[in-house]
């Protein structure tokens, strides 16, 4: 026995209680919520052995198909807009100016609210007729919105939400990357007469890109992740226009019982983001070399 | 949570007689024979809820026993309750049950005691508890299939018509007795350029169906399942309260009411921008209340409108139940017998917190006469009892009922053909109904 692996041996008890814990938390619930999607199950009913049908029954579900465009739609919107207002937002806040300590402080107040107390905040404001931002579209003649009470606007209008409170996290992450980033590139291009543009784009867009591709890794998880705020200002509503993935599960698990092809839903559901999380890491992978 | 206000301890000062009554006349029964035990309970946020944190120390007073009351919001309560009688083990010794929402769920699955044997059990049960004293129909309401009782009818919910007086006085309107007349009216006040609306209703899918229902009411079919059990949302009185829901909702209520759950109609009521509103009278509370309300004292109350054939106003409501695997079922009904006794269902009517499941609160003019509501509350409120039906079908999956049926009724505000959704949302719901009944 080689002293490498005796020091294995008498270490290994000490890994036992966080191994336990990984297994207690997160294997056994996902080994059980796989066992789970094979039943047809109503909480309260009879359980019956139904094999891939909850899969099957996924794919052919024209609410499901619905659900996951719109998760897609919310998610594109709601990752791409806070990356380029959080990357100029990094740039102005890199820059001296006055007071720029305390602008800094107001801009990423949104991000430590909680996410329930925003939505509220934001249905009262979505409010057709008592609603705080129609009246301000009256000020300046511009004629009421509808918001979140119309199929056509309510999924735009979650976005600006989530906009609203995440693009501060872009801001930060980017304004560390920009902290940073080397002076000499920058001199030599001064030397060379390079704008202030092509300086952006050929130095520190391509310096900023490993930290761009890890906001874009974080932003699409959170987003596609969305649930809260969604439930608290429409539940889904108008109708299914705001239906996204996570209203789906949660309706069909907590408010129709069907635990088991809830149990589809989320397996499914959790592959998508896995294949989507393993793209962007090779992406970032990519960018690196 | 709202606090003990003046008028509600002058009312409670005027009901203080009775409570003296009632002690004498229970001075045989040991109120405090569970003393030292500790029970909890798990009920709705509502101003039921909020009148039992309010007065549970009465409780622990009486019976030695400490209540642990939890008051969750009512979605999420009900879906609370279920997962927890579901895992066997629910960590509350009284639960709150909507009966038309879990009645059917938690009584198949024989989740609660059955009440009628705590009832039968004169050890346990106070000689005043008067178990004549609730409402036939509410007793009915409470009852399971198999003539079990498993919860103790707690309220009732009716829907009435609320109505702004100054509006409807400004245009000559009388409060309308149909469907048509109230249409009418609604246009005749309506003023867009001030954001003045003749009606607002709920639009939001789920929420939308108990308006929908109170259309229905009214129809020769009345109800959404047959006597076979089968779905008849399709038919041709299906379709004629579709459109009238369509009407209300597209023509006569404010923008974005597609969006409106009740709370945002309450708002727009009680900001004066809507005339008429058809809703449960367990609202009615913060219309009255002047900080609060810009229509206080000017709210009047109406039975809903009569249909083309019936007149009916969707019926709701909630009773206390005590899980079967309570082991705490003694100190547990004792709670329930204080819960929802004389003294406390008086307070509930007074508070005009919802309709009690007793009929002695009725008679208590002196109360009725100190509260803030007028006469007129209590009348509407005392003939709705007399019309009420089931607002919603009595089947397992009513919350995917609600979604299905909520969801046709939101395209038609957004233009869709009542005939075309409503026969798509029958047939996407058929089969889940068919299953539930087999299984159940």
């Amino acid at each position: 026995m080689t002293p490498r692996r005796n020091y294995a041996r008498r270490y290994v008890w000490f890994v036992v209680p966080a191994a336990f814990a990984v297994v207690a938390t997160i294997l056994f619930p996902w080994l059980f919520t796989i066992y789970v999607s094979a039943f047809d199950w109503r909480l309260g009913g009879a359980r019956e052995w139904v094999g891939f049908a909850n899969y099957t029954k996924l794919f052919s579900d024209e609410r499901f198909g619905w659900a996951m465009l719109r998760t897609l739609l919310y998610t594109a919107m709601a990752v791409v807009f806070p990356l380029i207002l959080g990357l100029v937002a990094a740039l102005v806040f890199n820059q001296k100016f006055p007071l720029r300590g305390l602008a800094r402080t107001v801009f990423i107040l949104p991000m430590m609210a909680t996410p329930v107390a925003v939505a509220l905040v934001w249905t009262m404001m979505f409010h057709p007729q008592l609603g705080v931002l129609n009246w301000l579209l009256a000020q300046i003649g511009i004629p009421p919105s509808m918001w979140v009470y119309s199929p056509d606007t309510v999924i735009p209008t979650l976005v600006v939400v989530e906009v609203w409170h995440w693009t501060p996290l872009v801001m930060l992450l980017i304004l560390g990357g920009l902290a940073s980033l080397p002076g000499d590139p920058y001199e030599a291009a001064k030397i060379d007469g390079a704008t202030a543009l092509q300086c952006f784009w050929h130095i520190t867009l391509p310096l900023l890109a490993p930290y761009i591709v890890v906001a874009l890794i974080i932003r699409t998880i959170d987003a596609l992740k969305a649930f809260d705020t969604i439930y608290v200002i429409t539940q889904g509503g108008p109708g299914s226009a705001s239906e996204t993935i996570n209203i789906f599960l949660y309706l069909q698990a907590f408010a129709f019982y069907n635990v088991g092809y809830a149990s589809a839903v989320v397996v499914v559901f959790f592959a998508i983001i896995l294949a989507l999380a393993a793209l962007l890491m090779w992406t970032r992978q990519r960018v690196k070399q | 949570m709202q606090g003990i206000k003046r008028r509600d301890a002058l009312l409670g000062a005027l009901a203080a007689p009775m409570v003296v009554e009632q002690v004498g006349a229970q001075s045989a029964f040991d109120w405090k024979r569970f003393r030292g035990e500790r029970i909890e309970v798990s009920v709705q946020l509502s101003p039921r809820g909020n009148l039992l944190t309010q007065h549970n120390r009465e409780f622990e007073e009486l019976t030695g026993i400490r209540a642990g009351v939890e008051v969750v919001p009512e979605q999420q309560h009900r879906q609370k309750i279920i997962i927890e009688y579901a895992s066997g083990r629910p960590s509350f010794d009284v639960g709150e049950v909507s009966l038309h929402v879990n009645k059917r769920q938690v009584g198949r699955a024989r989740w609660n005691t059955d009440i009628n044997a705590l009832i039968a059990d004169r050890t346990l049960t106070a000689p005043d508890f008067d178990f004549n004293d609730f409402a036939q129909g509410m007793r009915e309401y409470a009852t399971q299939a198999d003539g079990r009782m498993d919860t103790l009818p707690a309220f009732a919910d009716y829907f009435i018509l609320y109505y702004n007086k100054e509006l409807l006085a400004a245009k000559n309107i009388a409060v309308p007795t149909n469907f048509d007349e109230m249409f009418d009216s609604a246009k005749r006040i309506e003023d867009r350029s001030r954001q003045i609306y003749g009606h607002v209703g709920r639009g939001l899918k789920n929420a939308n169906v108990v308006l929908w229902s109170s259309f229905l009411l009214g129809t020769q079919q009345r109800d959404m399942i047959n006597a076979q059990r089968q779905l008849i949302t399709d038919t041709d009185d299906a379709i004629w309260a579709t459109r009238q829901y369509q009407r209300f909702l597209r023509d006569a209520s404010p923008p974005g009411s597609i969006g409106f759950n009740w709370n945002e109609c309450q708002t727009t009521f009680m900001q004066g921008r809507a005339a008429m509103w058809i809703d449960g009278i367990g609202f009615a509370a913060p219309l009255e209340d002047p900080t609060r309300s810009r229509v206080a004292g000017k709210v009047g109350y109406a039975l809903v409108p009569r249909g083309p054939v019936n007149h009916h106003c969707a019926l709701f409501g909630a009773g206390y139940g005590i899980p079967e695997n309570s082991r705490k079922k003694g100190p547990a009904w004792l709670y329930l017998q204080w819960a929802l006794g004389k003294q406390m269902q008086l307070r509930m009517l007074a508070a005009g917190a919802g309709v009690p499941a007793r009929l002695s609160p009725f008679s208590n003019e002196e109360v009725i006469g100190q509260s803030r509501f007028p006469r007129e509350f209590f009348s509407t409120l005392q003939a709705s009892g007399r019309i009420a039906r089931a607002g919603l079908p009595e089947i397992l999956p009513v919350t995917e009922f609600r979604d299905v049926i909520g969801t046709a009724l939101t395209n038609t505000i957004g233009g869709a053909d009542p005939v075309a959704e409503m026969r798509a949302a029958t047939a996407a719901f058929k089969p889940v109904l068919e299953r539930s009944e087999r299984e159940g």
